[in-house]
């Protein structure tokens, strides 16, 4: 049977979500396999080696470096307190003496007697993660981590800027072509999760800065918005790391695109609802992409909706990727197997497409994703 | 794996990091030619997240198309006598994986850490950094950049054999302060390549052995007017296919499907590059468009060079190449009005949804004005790489060491280049082959007379590594099928006055003439030479001086001889925008180059 492989983006309202949670260093993971957890419990802290300080023992000695380390008043590994004298030249009769305070607190990590370098490290720094979503430890990473496992809706959007955020979420759009005005953005949404409709500007986006809206999801933003809202070019997919203050999430696409309608029901149904996003995304080998996870109390059933893992086939229903008709949805009502030449006269796979009010078109397989049902 | 003489089927696949191709090469009337072929989207997103899936999906066409059988479920059925199902011989290449990210270390910015850089973007990497001892950073700013940005590998270099220690020894220390840990997976090491001066290798050890996975290969700057990369260079590819490579999802598995290693992509078609500036004596620039990045070989002077613009790409780097040539840059070549808004949110959605296709004539078009600044500017980085190395070492007098100004001339001589080899998808699948044509004289501006062509299906990379194990069905489905000859192209240097005469070409009675400014099209058929004689005008030059007559032979194609007397050095785009416009649809229609709208 005629068939064809669609990458598509999830966005279901009821599945099994795991979520693995590392440190960025092996470290101590804190709870174990079966614990419940809270969404902003502490699941596991390491420290990281404190920043490095370098110092010209030699240089500031005034001797060659294989002879510096005889100065030293503290050894190897001794922890030093800021300003306290680490090193001390003889002088002359006593008098003329070079001392050397230490610049930070920390330790004494090496000398070199090659470069007559001292090495003083800072104190290391606690790094911790939580466990971002509420649900039960189903695995232990060995000093490294847990995974997590919930039922929850889980809306997976196409692309997005800032790192992991909790909040409320509070519906906004009045429906999922509005476009968020400034005045939408009031004093009561701070420390919230907006749910915006097709369009969101840098200017709606510094609004959200300033009241302290912690995230939003929508269905498109244009591109000079975004390099206006983060002040520079975005090159290659790999974002996350940007600390703007609002983490975003598009669902759809550049430009001003509808929300999906199922993304935006299911958006709604969890109106006031305390959610976990990520606009993490990197389209690259091992893709990621943003996300928003609403957790369900940790026994409910889910019947996982069952993955189109085939392929699309005649019916799926899909949506077009592509300018024309960018983000039309409808079903697949023809997969002529043979080459077809299209407009730009290239001879490519095509399926036959049915709008929602029967019209039909051509188009390639290439430009439509399967959304799942 | 077979005999080669009884090797009659061959499957290939190349996994891109945007399409998964596989080709069905067979045996027929005692020659090896292409068959059928297939495409996937290569299947590295979530919820697949497996190379194989793709691999898979692409076979399966292949089965359809060629209506035999090849699969059982999910393996290769491998035939036991040379007729029935299956194939005979299943090989592979990727540049699935991502890019490469590397930092440089070296003392001297000028001088070890440029020849640094030179062997890690050589070996495709990305240079996120380059920290030498005199970049007027402190130390500890050093460190804290080595940590935060997290490379995967580090190439660190410094001093002449047998020199002084204490530079590289402190570069050394930097790194092992900085205790870096590598982009993937919290379980290993991070690989660094010391390529510096032997006498410092004992103490480099006692310094990183513990901290990072230490490698130790030839120093790159062995003396001050030396360059020897390769083994640096060497190293860097075996860390990346180990390292980085292996990352994307399913690699392993595939590797176990092959019969012979799996190579990676640029590598495969360098090799074939290489052979055909070697066997055929001529200057060749080749070209391999990706979705991710771009890769330009050259074979001048007797000097293979490859260099990968890492972040140079139609779909998961289209945004970058937006970034690195200007908007303003990629909109010279639309030949329409259009919305700066409108441009770039459609660039956008090509690179969050890489492998959609254009399927109107608009999108179409600017995906081709995105490719041709994409080529550009890789021939730009090649240029800047491709320098006076003498295959492995390249000596260079003390005053040259001295200078530095970019290290050397750069080999590329658009003048003396006899052929160009387009690969990838937006040259190979382009719906008219003059597009192909005039993407790459736009990108590369030729100059005097130099053969055009591009692989017809995207089927270098496979024929590279087919080469490795059975050369002569790879030459015959190199020659046969693979390369397309699209023409030559003539362009004289220079600048004269609009719609002066500028060229006059006769050959075979005929006479053709065109006017500065315009471009046009001679017909001669493929595998058809001719000897013509080209004159020029007064101000131009078409190799032998200006305003010489130039005698030389004229080769056929699928577009025929292309003349193009828009002029060089330099070429210049009208600035006004409905100029500019105009002039683009001009030298659309001399060439037919888009059906009428």
């Amino acid at each position: 049977m005629a068939h064809s492989y669609t990458p598509g983006l999830k966005v279901t309202e009821k599945a099994i979500v795991k979520k693995e949670r590392r440190l960025p260093l092996k470290g101590e993971v804190l709870v174990k396999v079966g614990d419940l957890v809270k969404a902003d419990d502490i699941v596991a802290r390491t420290e990281l080696p404190g920043d490095v300080e370098r110092l010209n023992l030699a240089g500031k000695l005034g001797v060659p470096p294989k002879e510096a380390s005889s100065f030293l008043k503290v050894s190897i590994g001794d922890k030093i307190k800021k300003d306290q004298i680490i090193a001390e030249s003889k002088g002359f009769l006593g008098l003329f003496k070079t001392s050397i305070p230490s610049p930070i607190d920390g330790i004494v990590e090496n000398y070199s007697d090659i470069t007559g370098m001292l090495t003083l490290r800072k104190p290391p720094k606690k790094v911790e993660i939580d466990a971002y979503v509420n649900g039960k430890v189903v695995e232990v990473i060995e000093n490294e981590g847990i995974v997590v496992q919930t039922p929850a809706t889980f809306i997976q959007g196409i692309f997005g800027i800032g790192g992991e955020v909790k909040g409320e979420l509070k519906l906004v759009a009045k429906s999922p072509d509005y476009v968020l005005t400034k005045n939408d953005i009031t004093e009561d949404l701070k420390g919230k999760i907006v749910i915006g409709g097709s369009l969101v500007t840098s200017e709606i986006l510094n609004e959200c800065v300033k009241k302290g809206v912690i995230g939003i999801v929508v269905g498109g933003i244009d591109d000079k918005d975004l390099k206006d809202f983060l002040g520079e070019e975005i090159g290659v997919a790999i974002t996350g790391q940007e600390e703007k203050g609002v983490t975003v999430i598009v669902t759809e696409g550049f430009g001003q695109m509808t929300m999906a309608k199922k993304t935006f029901d299911i958006l709604s149904k969890n109106d006031g609802k305390r959610a976990s996003i990520n606009g993490a995304t990197q389209i690259r080998a091992g893709v990621m992409r943003p996300e928003v996870i609403v957790t369900y109390d940790i026994d409910t059933i889910v019947e996982e909706s069952k993955h189109a893992e085939m392929g699309m086939d005649i019916n799926s229903v899909v949506r077009i990727i592509r300018q024309p008709y960018f983000g039309a949805i409808g079903k697949v009502v023809g997969l002529p197997s043979q080459l077809q030449k299209i407009e730009t006269e290239a001879h490519v796979r095509v399926l036959e497409f049915e709008f929602e009010d029967g019209k039909r078109i051509v188009l390639p397989r290439a430009n439509v994703e399967l959304i799942e049902e | 794996m077979k005999e080669k003489d009884q090797i009659t089927r061959i499957l290939a696949t190349d996994c891109g990091s945007t399409t998964t191709k596989a080709i069905l090469i067979e045996k027929r009337e005692n020659e090896y030619r292409l068959i059928v072929r297939g495409e996937a989207p290569t299947t590295v997103e979530a919820p697949y997240e497996d190379v194989t899936k793709g691999v898979l999906n692409a076979i399966k066409e292949v089965e359809e198309l060629a209506g035999i059988k090849i699969l059982d479920g999910d393996n290769i059925i491998k035939r036991e006598k040379s007729e029935g199902d299956g194939v005979d011989i299943y090989i592979s290449t990727s540049s699935a994986g991502g890019g490469l990210q590397m930092m440089v270390a070296g003392v001297v910015d000028k001088m070890s850490a440029e020849s640094a850089a030179r062997a890690a973007l050589g070996a495709g990497s990305i240079v996120m950094d380059v920290i030498a001892t005199n970049d007027k950073r402190m130390d500890h700013e050093r460190i804290k950049r080595i940590r935060t940005l997290r490379p995967d590998m580090i190439l660190l270099s410094g001093g002449t054999d047998g020199g002084t220690i204490t530079h590289v020894v402190q570069l050394a220390e930097i790194i092992q302060a900085a205790d870096p840990k590598p982009r993937f997976g919290a379980g290993y090491k991070l690989p660094v390549i010391y390529a510096g001066n032997n006498k410092a290798v004992d103490e480099i050890k006692e310094r990183l052995e513990k901290k990072t996975a230490l490698y130790i290969v030839d120093n790159l700057r062995p003396t001050l007017e030396k360059e020897n990369l390769k083994p640096a260079r060497d190293k860097i590819h075996d860390l990346f296919m180990e390292h980085v490579m292996a990352q994307a999802p399913g690699y392993r598995k595939l590797m176990d499907m092959t019969d012979v290693p799996i190579m990676p992509t640029p590598g495969a078609v360098g090799l074939l590059i290489e052979t055909i500036g070697k066997r055929d004596k001529i200057e060749v620039l080749g070209v391999d468009i990706g979705g991710a990045t771009t890769d330009v070989f050259s074979y001048f002077q007797n000097t293979f060079n490859r260099t990968v613009s890492a972040n140079l790409g139609m779909s998961y780097s289209i945004s970058n190449v937006v970034k690195e040539a200007g908007l303003k840059n990629i909109m010279r070549w639309v030949p329409f009005h259009m919305d700066e808004k409108d441009l770039r949110n459609r660039i956008r959605n090509k690179m969050i949804r890489p492998t959609t296709i254009p399927s109107t004539l608009d999108e179409l078009q600017i995906e081709q004005a995105i490719s041709r600044e994409a080529l550009r500017l890789a021939l730009e980085q090649h240029k800047t790489m491709a320098v006076g190395l003498k295959g492995v070492q390249k000596e260079r007098t003390i005053s040259d060491a001295f200078e530095q100004t970019s290290t050397g001339e750069t080999l590329v001589n658009m003048l003396t280049l006899n052929l160009i080899v387009g690969s990838g998808g937006v040259l190979s699948h382009a719906p008219r082959r003059v597009q192909s044509a005039l993407m790459m004289i736009d990108a590369f501006l030729p100059e005097g007379i130099t053969m055009l062509t591009v692989d017809s299906i995207f089927m270098m990379p496979q024929l590279g590594v087919l080469s490795t194990v059975h050369e002569k069905a790879a030459t015959e489905v190199f020659e046969k099928d693979c390369l397309i000859r699209l023409g030559s192209c003539i362009a004289p240097m220079g600048n004269i006055k609009e719609g002066q005469e500028a060229v006059r070409i006769k050959f075979d009675d005929k006479e053709f003439v065109f006017n500065f400014g315009d471009m046009g099209v001679i017909p001669l058929e493929l595998n058809k030479k001719v000897k013509a004689v080209i004159s020029v005008a007064k101000g131009l030059d078409l190799g032998n001086g200006k305003g010489k007559e130039v005698e030389a032979e004229l080769e056929g194609g699928v577009v025929g001889v292309i003349v193009d007397a828009r002029g060089r050095r330099p070429f210049v785009l009208p600035e006004n925008d409905n100029e500019r416009v105009e002039k683009l649809k001009k030298w659309i229609k001399a060439l037919n180059v888009y059906p009428e709208k």
